[in-house]
């Protein structure tokens, strides 16, 4: 018979305090699990919000961390605009235009309440910031494209169409056809601007996009207080003109201004993204400046993201611990009642280190029990946890996807379970057989 | 077989002084044979059979068995050969509840360096009469089919020497006659020899061979 075996039947033996001491273990484990299956999951997503452009055109008066946490995310203060006609340098006939496949410009500084103060980031941008740029990479290596759930995109001509990114609808409980004022600023108290009627609903994408209320640009730009003023000796539009067409003005490009241009650099000159940003970056004006948005993310996640990680670890490990000391408080507990079997074991011939090998088995079997059941329990809450953060934050939690780390789990608490079931053990290997089984004279 | 000469085994007393328990200048059981050992309670009969199957170190002496002196062995080998070479059946059974009537029997074949053997467990328990019951946990079984487990156990490694201490003494007295006689056909079909401490007349009165500790054991009167 197995040492397996003879553990298997002492926990089966003790199943309700055995079965406690391995849901202690198994929710540690599981803690475990969710911090880094949680944690890879953010990373990833992060990732994915960087892909589909190879270069952020920003402000150049802020960070590259401000510019990539707002462009990018849509998060924090956007910077200080720069003028249409830089943008208009990346368009059909300007300076960078040869260096560029893409360039989707956006504007931000509105956002968007609901009724009940759901608040979401509204970008002014072009229709091609759907066509133009995909937004991640597939498994087989496919770039992937928005893809509309319901409706369709905004039209250029169409200044007060707006699409929403399915976080945004989802919960603002917005549907398409229905109509929304943006605020000015990112307070509630703000300025409202006109109404906008949704026309399309993006399908999950995963990324700050999901997050985020889509504007066309057009539109943005005839809100209050967006409009820069006008150059000295310009004469604004006559208001009878207006009055002739359909539908409202474009504003002048001479009192436009962009946040950032989302910038996909023409792959068949590998120099592009050098050349744009040499020019850019180091022009003596400097108006904007050049950040290529993914090694910005790599230093979000290892500055900010790693550290956190490392301390929900520590601390996910700390209840592991405690879910061993556990073990060991059970197996040490029950080894006065066991002391006879033990004895009863000794007399059969087994040795010393053969009776402490039972009770380390045992302390291993219950701690790998128990973190089995713990990388279940994990992986479970993950399953049934991942369609409401779906559907509240977008972010696509596969919750099968194990991660490399948990194969060190099983090493690592048999070596823990080891030590833990070292006292135990012992006290099993000083066990007096002639005292313990009575009779000693 | 088994011989014992001049084994010496004292305990300590809270004072310091040494309280002897046993000395026993001379005792042997040849192979096969089956011998009672009789005397009062407290006059060393346990002490003596730990002391034989190395669970209790003696202070000096020879306990030979098949020509290996058990006291100079190390205590891993003297562990190994008790597995292998003798079979104890205890007062109280000393059955594992956590296990069936089977897997006792199997652990009385864990510790030795050969793999336990199902087919023959399953065959002794089939000679105790509880072919049955294989299944069955202690707690399952009566009084007098425990007993029978421990018979079988003690006789899983086909031991040399089987040591009884006192195996009767919590049977009724209807079993206490198909104990002893199981005792005496099993070890005479597997060729064991046995030594039986008991104080019960009726139990030594059936053997051809009855020590008595009083005289075996120098040290009994003081204890």
């Amino acid at each position: 018979m197995s040492f397996w075996k003879i553990a298997w039947r002492s926990i089966e033996q003790r199943a309700l305090a055995s079965s406690l001491t391995g849901l202690s273990m198994a929710l540690g484990v599981a803690l475990i699990i969710l911090v880094l299956v949680i944690h890879n999951v953010f990373v990833g997503q992060l990732s994915n919000d960087a892909q589909g452009y190879d270069l952020i055109i920003g402000g150049g008066q802020g960070s590259r961390f401000e510019v990539v946490l707002s462009s990018v995310f849509h998060v924090g203060k956007p910077l200080v605009p720069f003028p249409y006609s830089f943008y208009k340098k990346f368009t059909d006939g300007g300076e960078f235009a040869p260096y560029v496949e893409a360039a989707v410009p956006i504007c931000l500084g509105d956002s968007f309440q609901t009724d009940d103060g759901r608040q979401f980031r509204v970008v002014g941008t072009t229709p091609e910031y759907f066509t133009a740029i995909p937004y991640g990479i597939d498994d087989e290596g496919n770039e992937k494209q928005y893809k509309f759930r319901d409706g369709r995109n905004f039209r250029r001509e169409n200044f007060y169409e707006a699409v929403l990114g399915s976080v945004a609808a989802n919960r603002s409980g917005m549907q398409v056809g229905d109509r929304f004022n943006p605020t000015h600023g990112i307070s509630a108290g703000d300025t409202k601007h006109d109404a906008y009627e949704v026309v399309g609903i993006l399908e999950s994408t995963g990324t700050s996009t999901d997050r985020a209320v889509f504007i066309n640009m057009e539109g943005f730009y005839l809100g209050e207080g967006h409009a820069m003023p006008l150059p000295e000796g310009e004469q604004a539009p006559a208001e009878d003109d207006a009055a002739a067409d359909d539908g409202p003005r474009p504003l002048p490009e001479s009192q436009r201004e962009v946040t950032s241009i989302l910038v996909r650099s023409n792959p068949d000159l590998p120099t592009a993204a050098m050349y744009i940003e040499g020019k850019v970056t180091k022009g003596d004006d400097r108006v904007a400046q050049v950040v290529a948005p993914r090694p910005v993310v790599h230093q979000i996640t290892s500055k900010f993201l790693d550290p956190v990680r490392l301390v929900l670890l520590v601390l996910t490990v700390l209840i592991v611990v405690v879910a061993g000391i556990s073990v060991l408080v059970s197996i040490y507990n029950s080894m006065s009642e066991r002391a006879h079997d033990i004895a009863v074991m000794r007399a059969l011939g087994a040795s010393r280190r053969a009776v402490m090998g039972v009770i380390l088995v045992e302390s291993i079997l219950l701690s790998l029990l128990g973190a089995a059941a713990g990388i279940l329990l994990g992986h479970a809450v993950l399953a049934i946890a991942s369609p409401v953060v779906e559907n509240y934050t977008g972010i696509a939690v596969r919750p099968w996807d194990f991660t490399w780390q948990e194969l060190l789990l099983a090493p690592g608490l048999v070596a823990f379970a080891s030590l833990v079931g070292l006292l135990p053990a012992l006290t099993a290997y000083r066990t007096d057989v002639a005292r313990t089984l009575g009779g000693a004279r | 077989m088994l011989s014992l000469s001049e084994v010496c085994k004292s305990y300590q007393e809270p004072d310091g002084s040494r309280l002897p328990i046993l000395d026993v200048p001379e005792l042997s059981v040849a192979a096969g044979e089956q011998v009672v050992l009789r005397g009062r309670s407290g006059c060393g009969k346990t002490t003596l059979l730990n002391c034989i199957a190395g669970l209790t170190s003696v202070d000096s002496g020879r306990i030979e068995i098949k020509g290996h002196d058990v006291v100079k062995l190390p205590e891993a080998a003297r562990d190994r050969f008790r597995a292998k070479f003798i079979g104890f059946v205890f007062q109280t059974f000393n059955l594992l509840p956590a296990f069936s009537a089977l897997e006792n029997v199997l652990l009385g074949m864990t510790f030795t360096d050969q793999r336990a053997d199902p087919q023959r467990a399953a065959e002794l328990l089939k000679m105790v009469g509880l072919s049955h019951r294989l299944t069955h946990k202690p707690r399952a079984l009566s009084v007098g089919e425990q007993q029978r487990v421990a018979v079988a156990r003690a006789l899983a490694n086909k031991p040399v020497l089987l040591l009884a201490d006192e195996p009767t003494a919590n049977v009724d007295p209807a079993h206490q006659q198909q104990i002893i006689d199981l005792l005496r056909d099993a070890c005479r079909q597997e060729g064991v020899a046995m030594l039986l401490v008991t104080h019960a007349d009726e139990v030594a009165n059936q053997f051809e061979r009855i020590e008595y500790l009083e005289q075996v054991n120098r040290a009994a009167g003081v204890a």
